[in-house]
């Protein structure tokens, strides 16, 4: 392993630093790809920053057997248990700022001020999402005025596992806007990290780990993008799919895919202007509602009819 | 086929365990007891015409290529009519004359709108019998249901999104949301008006231009819908109407200048066009397959669950993609429940579905009655006991006797696939779970029933149930404010109630 070409030696020039092992997130638990496999993380200018494990179709497949594993108990934990959980991450992240910063501002090539914006941004998300788990019911779901007597009540409830790719160039605020609203209502999830600069992401597993969010969640893969996406994609175990981090091309091979098992697909955000998505702008509930299904149950009242009561 | 399961019958009827001798010995007499005489609605209510056009920018035309399509009345293999049969060429005048229209129509206040809504609506009041009677001629299924099911629901639904048109700000998706443009909407012939109305009120209601395929088996209501769009003084080319055959349909969805594609139909299609529209703008909403779970404890009140059993399958001959259509018996009640529901069952009258007594119409096409037989074949083949109350079948037209199959397992056929037909699995469970379980182990998602009188056991299992709709204590009830579409591969997006505005709006 070469060198750190970084300036942390400078300052203290007798002690080596300890690096870190850069390491996917699965059930919980910090696997290397099974595959052995590495590829090299650089900054924008081509400096080597870390390997990140190169995953495989099979890390993709064990995710999804985690993020199923995890479903139940995530997904009937009470709106408030999940809102404190998500409301930890950003106690976590705010402890952790400076790490974020700097490794936002090595992968994205940013200045210190911007990439603590973006820090910022991303552990304000965290707080956002963290107020709707127990809100988002009453807004998308209610009782329904039926023209009979019968108690008829509509509920948002978690489509299931959903693949999550990250958007490529934001890979920290754009990565948090994503994973979270996929968790808020109590998905779980497999996030495919920026391909280019995924060593956010995976230090996010990291603290996820230790905010309460339980193991399998939210699973992190680095790698290439169309590698882990495709069989992400069509796995017939997976129920959604999130395309924020897939160009024209791949996005429509996914979406394809996705049509086997019916997946519901939230294409990428069309972009109207040459800087791409503006991930500081607050977002909407479409995020949600994207990986929600609608329940509908019914139940006689047995207060009306021409025959009088029957209850 | 009957005959044989007529033999079956006086075996279970001398079951030792049945409840009185007094009921099994009133069965056996049933089918003489129970004669009613004859009591058609009049068809002369309804005028059909010897030939019909596409429905194109507010005029009724020949297809380009002048091609045409007979439409057969189900009961009786009378050809009712001929219908211009649509092609790409039709479908790009259609689209083009609905992206004529959605400028101004979408401009339109949205209150001006819901009067145009409110004027269909009436008119499909008004017009309720002759459409009620149309409906039964042209797709099989009994007056009773056309009558009292389809009609009043369809004109509700278009009651109820007439009113959402001038109220689309407060619906909850933001100020002033937008309407997609032309929506593509291809419909099934199991509830052709119905259908209709689910998919053009709220399509309408948002601001949108509509072109619309109903089924190649039941064209005829669709084209008295565009009759009635003329009557309402709807602007030309807001709703397009092109009976055809699936070439047609497929050209619809991957028409470039269509914003939205609806489609309720087969599972398998429905896969189809989300591959279609793959890598497009079009916004997407699918009403698909389903192979329900009708989950009967042993607390249920028998009688009600028995009831609820038979609407949920028998309903529209079971051609139904919401009906229950797998049945999961508590194991302490099986006998009981079975045997309640074989005598109820031999008291349905099968025929003539103008007839106001029939409970079960005929089945809507040769295709879909072939279907059906292979399946119920595949039932007895694969080790499964099937029984029919006797039930005389018509010597014309497209029939199925009512059919249960016990003694089913997870891994047959018949518990599934989507059988589309009057044909009822029935399986057991020993514990709440088992039953959720086993309710769940199907690739689809749209429907579910749960029968018991323990509050806390109904709202928990249909927590657990993952199913769009569940229907306790009750089935196949349906309402436009209520929101109706399933979980996984039963399709995606939801129609009916404030959900239903999101397919056509631009959020």
């Amino acid at each position: 392993m070469s060198d750190k070409p970084k300036n942390t030696e400078k300052a203290e020039p007798r002690r080596l630093s300890v690096f870190k092992t850069y390491k996917l997130y699965v059930g919980g638990k910090f696997p290397r790809s099974e595959s052995g496999r590495v590829y090299e993380v650089t900054d924008p200018k081509g400096n080597w920053l870390a390997n990140a494990p190169l995953s495989s179709r099979k890390d993709a497949r064990d995710a999804v057997v985690a993020a199923r594993k995890a479903f139940g108990a995530w997904s009937g934990a009470t709106a408030y248990n999940r809102g404190q959980v998500l409301y930890r991450v950003a106690e976590m992240l705010e402890g952790r700022k400076e790490q974020f910063v700097h490794e936002v501002a090595d992968a994205e090539g940013l200045s210190k001020p911007k990439a603590t914006a973006q820090v910022d941004a991303a552990i304000d998300r965290w707080v956002w999402y963290a107020g709707w788990t127990d809100k988002i019911a009453q807004v998308v779901g209610g009782g329904n005025p039926v023209a009979g007597p019968f108690f008829n009540l509509s509920s948002p409830e978690p489509t299931g596992v959903v693949a999550v790719l990250a958007p490529q160039e934001s890979s920290f605020l754009g990565l948090v806007s994503v994973i979270a609203p996929v968790i808020a209502t109590g998905n779980t999830a497999v996030v495919i990290a920026s391909e280019r600069s995924p060593l956010p992401a995976l230090s996010l597993g990291e603290v996820l780990a230790t905010s309460d969010v339980p193991g399998g969640v939210v699973n992190v893969l680095s790698g290439r993008t169309a590698e882990i996406a495709a069989p992400l994609a069509a796995h017939q175990d997976v129920n959604a799919i999130d395309l924020a981090g897939a160009d024209d091309v791949l996005a429509k091979e996914l979406e394809i895919a996705a049509a086997d098992n019916l997946k519901r697909v939230l294409r990428p955000q069309p972009v109207d202007n040459a800087d791409g998505v503006d991930w500081f702008a607050t977002p909407g509930i479409e995020r949600m509602t994207a990986f929600l299904e609608t329940k509908t149950v019914w139940h006689p009242t047995g207060s009306l009819g021409a025959s009088g009561s029957s209850y | 086929m009957t005959t044989e399961n007529m033999d079956k019958q006086p075996s279970n009827t001398n079951n030792p365990s049945s409840s009185t001798d007094k009921q099994s010995s009133g069965m056996n007499k049933r089918s003489s007891a129970f004669e009613y005489a004859p009591a058609p609605e009049s068809r002369a209510i309804v005028d059909i015409a010897p030939s019909y056009g596409l429905f194109v920018d507010g005029e009724f035309t020949e297809a380009a290529d002048g091609k045409v399509f007979k439409t057969v009345s189900p009961s009786t293999e009378e050809v009712l009519s001929e219908v211009a049969q649509a092609g790409s060429e039709d479908v790009d005048r259609a689209v083009g004359a609905a992206r004529k229209a959605f400028d101004k129509w979408s401009a339109l206040p949205g209150s001006e709108r819901a009067k145009y809504l409110f004027r269909i609506a009436r008119i499909i009041q008004e017009r309720s019998r002759e459409l009620a009677v149309l409906e039964t001629l042209d797709n099989g299924k009994p007056i009773r249901e056309t009558r009292d099911a389809d009609l009043p629901l369809v004109a509700a639904h278009f009651f109820y999104y007439a009113g959402w048109a001038d109220k689309l700000d407060h619906a909850g998706f933001g100020a002033h949301p937008r309407p997609l443009g032309v929506a593509g909407q291809v419909i099934p012939w199991n509830f052709p008006l119905l259908m209709l109305a689910w998919k053009i009120a709220p399509a309408l209601a948002a601001g949108n231009t509509v072109v619309l395929k109903p089924a190649e088996t039941t064209p005829l209501s669709a084209l008295f819908f565009a009759d009635i769009c003329r009557q309402a003084g709807l602007p030309r080319g807001v709703v397009n109407i092109l009976p055809g055959y699936g070439d047609a349909g497929a050209a619809i969805v991957a028409h470039p200048d269509v914003d939205k594609v609806a489609f309720t139909g087969s599972t398998a299609v429905g896969k189809e066009i989300a591959r279609t529209v793959a890598g497009t703008r079009k916004k997407l909403t699918l009403e698909l397959g389903g192979k329900g779970a009708n989950i009967v404890f042993d607390d249920a009140p028998i009688d009600q669950a028995v009831e609820g059993i038979v609407t949920g399958i028998f309903f529209n001959q079971g051609q139904v993609c919401c009906a229950g259509s797998r049945l999961l018996v508590q194991e302490s009640i099986h006998d009981e429940l079975l045997e309640s529901l074989k005598r109820r069952l031999s008291t349905l009258r099968l025929g003539d579905p103008l007839d106001k007594n029939t409970d079960i119409g005929a089945i809507n096409s040769p295709e879909q009655l072939a279907r059906i037989t292979a399946l119920a074949e595949r039932g007895e083949a694969e080790g499964a006991e099937r029984w029919s109350p006797a039930c005389e079948l018509p010597s014309a037209g497209y029939w199925f006797a009512p059919t249960l199959f016990t003694n089913v397992t997870q891994a047959h056929t018949i518990a599934r696939d989507e059988i589309f037909g009057p044909v009822l699995s029935v399986l057991t469970f020993r514990t709440p779970e088992e039953a959720v379980a086993k309710a769940n182990n199907t690739p689809y998602g749209l429907s579910a029933g749960i029968w018991t009188e323990k509050g806390s056991r109904i709202l928990a299992v249909a927590g657990k149930l993952r199913a769009g709709v569940i229907w306790s204590n009750t089935f196949n009830k349906f309402d436009p404010t209520s929101p109706f579409g399933g979980y996984k591969e039963s399709g995606f997006g939801r129609e009916g109630g404030r959900h239903g505005l999101e397919a056509y709006l631009d959020v």
